[in-house]
């Protein structure tokens, strides 16, 4: 059965549980394999910039959304469509700064931590989810915006909720017009 | 429901960060199948406990079996096993015409000589 080019491709969606048990047996080697907590978390990031740089194509390709004109609609975008898409929460937005280039998504449920009571003896310091501060790094410098992504808040830590902090740095690529002379 | 393309990506990353560890170090190519495969041997645990929560006791092997083609299989790749086969002596196989973790990469040409790498457990 031949598929017509223009028919719209079906985006399937796949059983939570098997994205968060794979997370988690993934959490569970790369902590086998490195005794630092700091070499796991590393790791995890570095995986979640190899993410994030191909997720970000797909989720343009899929979001329509417009071009945006600010760090704050930017932020927006990725806790209302970027994470109901991929992950089926809306983190909520806070700004940190007044010059509104530090911003903060707030997690008061995280789907990723739905089976894990708590972190392994000896790993206080592990992020758990640090993955997903390598993802959203990944995708933004794939749009030309440098970020510093990182956790502020862990509910495994013993916070209220989760905290995911982005700090954007200057611009990657700066346009520099030229006047016509 | 989370989404598919953020599943595949993760595999993917993990299934070259593990073969990038097996060519930096002196690890041969059947250990870093041996992780990948233990790590899906414990998703594979925690799924099925979720899973038979309610279900009744297999009657045998082949209600097993049976219950991985249909159930687990629709349940987790939202289709079932194509094909299942069997000796009656304790060896099954089961095929997957289109096994969905594998489709974006065995579409076309392009990654044929990586195909053996992905050697999902």
């Amino acid at each position: 059965m031949s598929r017509p080019a223009h028919r719209r491709p079906e985006y399937h969606k796949i059983n939570k549980d098997l994205f968060v048990l794979t997370y988690g047996a993934l959490v569970a080697q790369l902590c086998k394999d490195y005794e630092k907590d700091e070499d796991v978390n590393k790791y995890l990031d570095k995986m979640g910039y190899g993410i994030g740089t191909r997720l970000v194509e797909d989720f343009l390709a899929r979001s329509c959304v417009r071009r945006c004109h600010s760090y704050s609609e930017i932020t927006d975008i990725i806790a209302q469509v970027a994470f109901k898409m991929y992950l089926g929460i809306t983190p909520s937005v806070t700004c940190n700064n007044p010059s509104r280039t530090e911003f903060s998504l707030i997690l008061d449920k995280n789907p990723l931590v739905e089976f894990v009571e708590e972190l392994p003896a000896g790993r206080s310091s592990l992020c758990y989810c640090n993955l997903l501060c390598g993802i959203i790094r990944g995708a933004l410098e794939m749009v030309h915006l440098a970020a510093d992504v990182t956790f502020l808040q862990d509910t495994l830590k013993g916070d209220r909720v989760t905290e995911i902090g982005i700090t954007f740095l200057k611009k990657l690529d700066e346009k520099k017009y030229r006047r016509k002379k | 429901m989370a989404d598919e393309a953020l599943f595949l990506l993760l595999h993917n990353e993990m299934v070259s960060g593990l073969y990038k560890s097996a060519e930096q170090g002196e690890v041969e190519n059947g250990r870093c199948i041996t992780k990948l495969e233990n790590m899906g041997f414990r998703v594979g645990q925690g799924l099925i406990e979720r899973f038979t929560k309610d279900t009744a006791r297999f009657k045998d092997e082949l209600d097993i079996m049976k219950f991985i083609c249909k159930d687990f299989w629709t349940t987790v790749f939202k289709k079932q096993i194509d094909n299942l086969r069997t000796n009656h002596q304790g060896i099954y196989v089961l095929q997957d015409n289109k096994f969905r973790l594998l489709t974006q990469m065995s579409a076309g040409k392009q990654y044929l000589e990586h195909a053996s790498k992905v050697n999902f457990r």
